[in-house]
């Protein structure tokens, strides 16, 4: 439905009024280099002003953006966007020419009708938000395009520059646009904050706010009254189509990018400035482009790269977080298996044939030398002549592998009362997850037991502490089960 | 002489107090009296208003009839002196805030707008994760907690709001047996310093034991009374056995009349 509007007017633009706006990309001879040049000189005012205008909006719409996202309203960004159309067609009729101040009291007054209207429907039908908010959308949008429609058939309404509206054009930003834009941001500045604790608080539990006797709808009205501001001043750069988008998409990477509401804000602003500063760029050095789309394209980008760079949700640290426990998991099981070769010879040798590894980990012999070199990598194990001995560190591991393997079966046939042979598998994966604390609580619940469900002897905390060399204590550990 | 009056009059007063959803009446003329100083549990079925009654008493609801007094006066003069612990699925924990920032809202309704909370509250704020044995948690993003850990955060919260009066939405769901004889023992500890507790409670086989006065809820008022006299089996059959058929007929019938 929303893409089908958005064809719909598209194409009006395209048969009203073929590109021929003075865009500045077409005033030089198009050369990206020297554009560049003239771009970051910030000798021409209108790139100053394209510019500013951009950031300034970025800001702004950052900054409201991310109370939308908090609040899953992202929609309503989306909808009173789209809702304030009407409201820029009937600015522009008040005196047949685009006067800001009527533009943007008409807009205003369109969207604060749009975000009443979905109020409105929500208290009095069973609808709930969403299509609430589809139906604003969609339907002012229609009176928008209808509207609009009839200002091109005017007489010299094909000139009226309201295209600029649909799909942005920051290259056409004047200094009362630029104004209009640094007032709004630093009405949202203020007004945020100033009223911060009581933003955030009606975002996040209205019902407490309320049982503290706050007035939580004056809140609400008051940050839906600066969001229609920011979407207003903000429609000549980034156009009425794609605003929504400068609302969502910064606020939605800030969210990956951290876990704090002020810090959110912040990034989320931030954002938003580089979207807005990368779209006029693109804009101005592209041929006659409109800025909405590449400063949309540009927030997107930005957010891809928080969904992959995220410090904690971002998708290159889980992969790498997955691959390092990969890894870990590997080298603890090639310590145990070890173990289990020494354990078999009775622990008279200190070093063990890398064969007797392989066919423990049921390897090939390569394979098991690779694993070994990756342990010497990590300091757990040393190699000779096709020899390996645990190092300190290494034994010490190995040694809590196995306990907590054999701490977990014990723990599963005594106290979730499973059969021997139904333990072990699941002991493979608990062993390399087993914290410390859980360990100790493991060992008081079992009495301290020495003994496996298969008889076999489990190295206790109180032998790891100790920390002596593999040698010394392997027959101190020997006596002490012998001893029971 | 305002404040004589309120420190007379009991913490929580309602008459003929009538909530509807929709004109679909789910409480019916509830006259109850909290005196200062108790632990009352409020029990009934699944459905019976309990949820209903704590937010129509704390202004989160339009009431249909009736009036509600909080020490003698409108809840709006009162509103510090009323802490609340809501029922933990009515908040978003996907929000960007951690278990510190939670607890220092507690405090946000001694503020003035516009005032951010200063040392002293954090002092306040920490004092009370310590109490529920959260402190080593403060940083964490709230999503990240269990169950059990969540209702400690709230619980905090309403500890830090320092109010004479509180009202938590089941406290005790789903938490286990450790967590469950805590909050207790913290609740025991709030009325021993003089603070009156309402608790929206489930457990009728510990109902008995943790609350000096219970309140029987099902769309309207069973009984309510010091536990001794009140958790009674007559009374319980009432409250829980057989549905209370001719009221929630009505209501039905006065919903679809609509
Ligand atoms: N937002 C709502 N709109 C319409 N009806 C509602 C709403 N919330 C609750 N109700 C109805 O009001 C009645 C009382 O609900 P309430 O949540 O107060 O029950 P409760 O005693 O807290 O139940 P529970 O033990 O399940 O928490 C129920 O019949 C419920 O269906
Ligand atoms: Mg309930």
């Amino acid at each position: 439905m929303r893409s089908f509007l958005r064809l719909a007017a598209l194409a009006v633009l395209l048969a009203a009024t073929p590109a021929e706006g003075a865009r500045i990309g077409e005033l030089a001879d198009w050369d990206f280099g020297s554009q560049t040049v003239r771009f970051f000189s910030l000798q021409d005012a209108s790139v100053r002003y394209a510019l500013a205008g951009s950031m300034l909006l970025g800001l702004c719409c950052g900054l409201m953006g991310a109370f939308l996202v908090v609040r899953k309203l992202a929609l309503m960004g989306d909808a009173l966007s789209h809702a304030v159309l009407p409201g820029v067609a009937l600015g522009f009729l008040w005196g047949m020419t685009k006067n800001p101040v009527a533009i943007f009291a008409g807009a205003v007054g369109a969207g604060l009708l749009g975000a009443v209207v979905v109020q409105w429907i929500r208290a009095t039908t069973k609808h709930r938000e969403d299509a609430a908010l589809g139906f604003v959308l969609s339907s002012f949008f229609g009176v928008g395009i209808v509207l609009f429609t009839m200002i091109q058939n005017l007489p010299g309404g094909a000139k009226s520059g309201l295209d600029g509206f649909m799909f942005g054009q920051a290259a056409a930003l004047g200094p009362e646009d630029v104004w209009l834009l640094a007032g709004v941001t630093v009405l949202a500045l203020g007004a945020v904050g100033l009223f911060y604790k009581e933003y955030v608080l009606t975002s996040f539990d209205e019902g407490f706010a309320q049982s503290l006797g706050w007035p939580v709808k004056f809140y609400h009205y008051s940050l839906m009254l600066l969001l229609a501001f920011a979407i207003v001043s903000a429609l000549q750069a980034v156009g009425v189509v794609l605003v929504s988008a400068m609302l969502v998409i910064p606020a939605a990477a800030a969210f990956l990018l951290t876990d704090r509401m002020g810090a959110m804000l912040a990034w989320s602003a931030g954002l938003g400035m580089l979207a807005g500063a990368a779209g006029a760029f693109f804009s101005f050095t592209g041929q006659s482009l409109p800025t909405g789309p590449f400063m949309v394209l540009a927030a997107a980008g930005l957010f891809v790269l928080a969904l992959l760079f995220a410090p904690s949700h971002g998708i290159v640290r889980r992969l790498w977080r997955r691959r390092s426990r990969v890894a870990r998991i590997r080298r603890e099981n090639t310590l145990k298996a070890i173990y289990h070769v020494m354990e078999d010879g009775g622990f008279r040798e200190e070093v063990v044939e890398i064969e007797g590894v392989a066919d423990r980990r049921r390897e090939t012999a390569a394979g098991a030398r690779r694993e070994i070199v990756e342990l010497q990598q990590a300091g757990l194990a040393t190699v000779a002549d096709g020899r390996v001995a645990f190092t300190p560190e290494g034994w010490q591991r190995a040694c809590e592998m196995v306990r907590n393997h054999r701490l977990w079966e014990l723990y599963l046939t005594n106290a979730a009362q499973l059969a021997p042979d139904h333990v072990h598998d699941d002991a493979e994966v608990i062993e390399h997850v087993l914290g410390d604390e859980t360990v100790r609580r493991l060992e008081r619940r079992l009495n301290y037991a020495r003994r496996d469900p298969h008889g076999k002897l489990i190295p206790g905390l109180a032998d790891l502490a100790a920390g002596a060399p593999p040698s010394e204590r392997v027959a101190g550990f020997g006596e002490k089960g012998g001893a029971r | 002489m305002m404040k004589d009056f309120s420190t007379t009059a009991p913490p929580l007063e309602v008459h003929d107090l009538t909530v509807a959803y929709d004109r679909r009446p789910v409480l019916y003329g509830i006259d109850l009296t909290v005196p200062a100083g108790s632990l009352t549990g409020i029990i009934g079925p699944n459905g019976a208003g309990k949820s209903t009654l704590l937010k129509a008493v704390l202004g989160l609801l339009p009431l249909s009839a009736g009036w509600v007094k909080i020490f003698g006066g409108p809840l709006a003069q009162h509103a510090r002196r009323t802490g609340y612990v809501p029922q933990r699925e009515s908040v978003d924990w996907d929000f960007p805030v951690n278990v510190m920032d939670v607890v220092l809202m507690g405090r946000y309704g001694h503020l003035p707008p516009g005032r951010r909370p200063g040392r002293a509250d954090r002092e306040i704020a920490r004092a009370c994760l310590d109490q529920v044995q959260m402190l080593p948690l403060a940083g964490r993003q709230i999503g990240n907690l269990s169950g059990g850990q969540r209702q400690r955060v709230f619980l905090a919260r309403a500890l830090a709001q320092e109010s004479d009066l509180y009202f938590m939405d089941e406290p005790f769901a789903g938490v286990d047996a450790a967590t469950e004889a805590a909050i207790i023992d913290l609740l025991r500890g709030m009325k021993d310093r003089g603070k009156t507790v309402v608790v929206v409670h489930h457990d009728l086989s510990t109902a008995q034991d943790y609350f000096d006065r219970l309140v029987l809820l099902n769309m309207r008022l069973v009984a309510a009374g010091p536990t001794a006299e009140v958790f009674t089996p007559e009374l319980l059959q009432k409250t829980y056995g057989g549905r209370l058929t001719i009221l929630s007929d009505v209501a039905q019938a006065l919903g679809e009349e609509r």
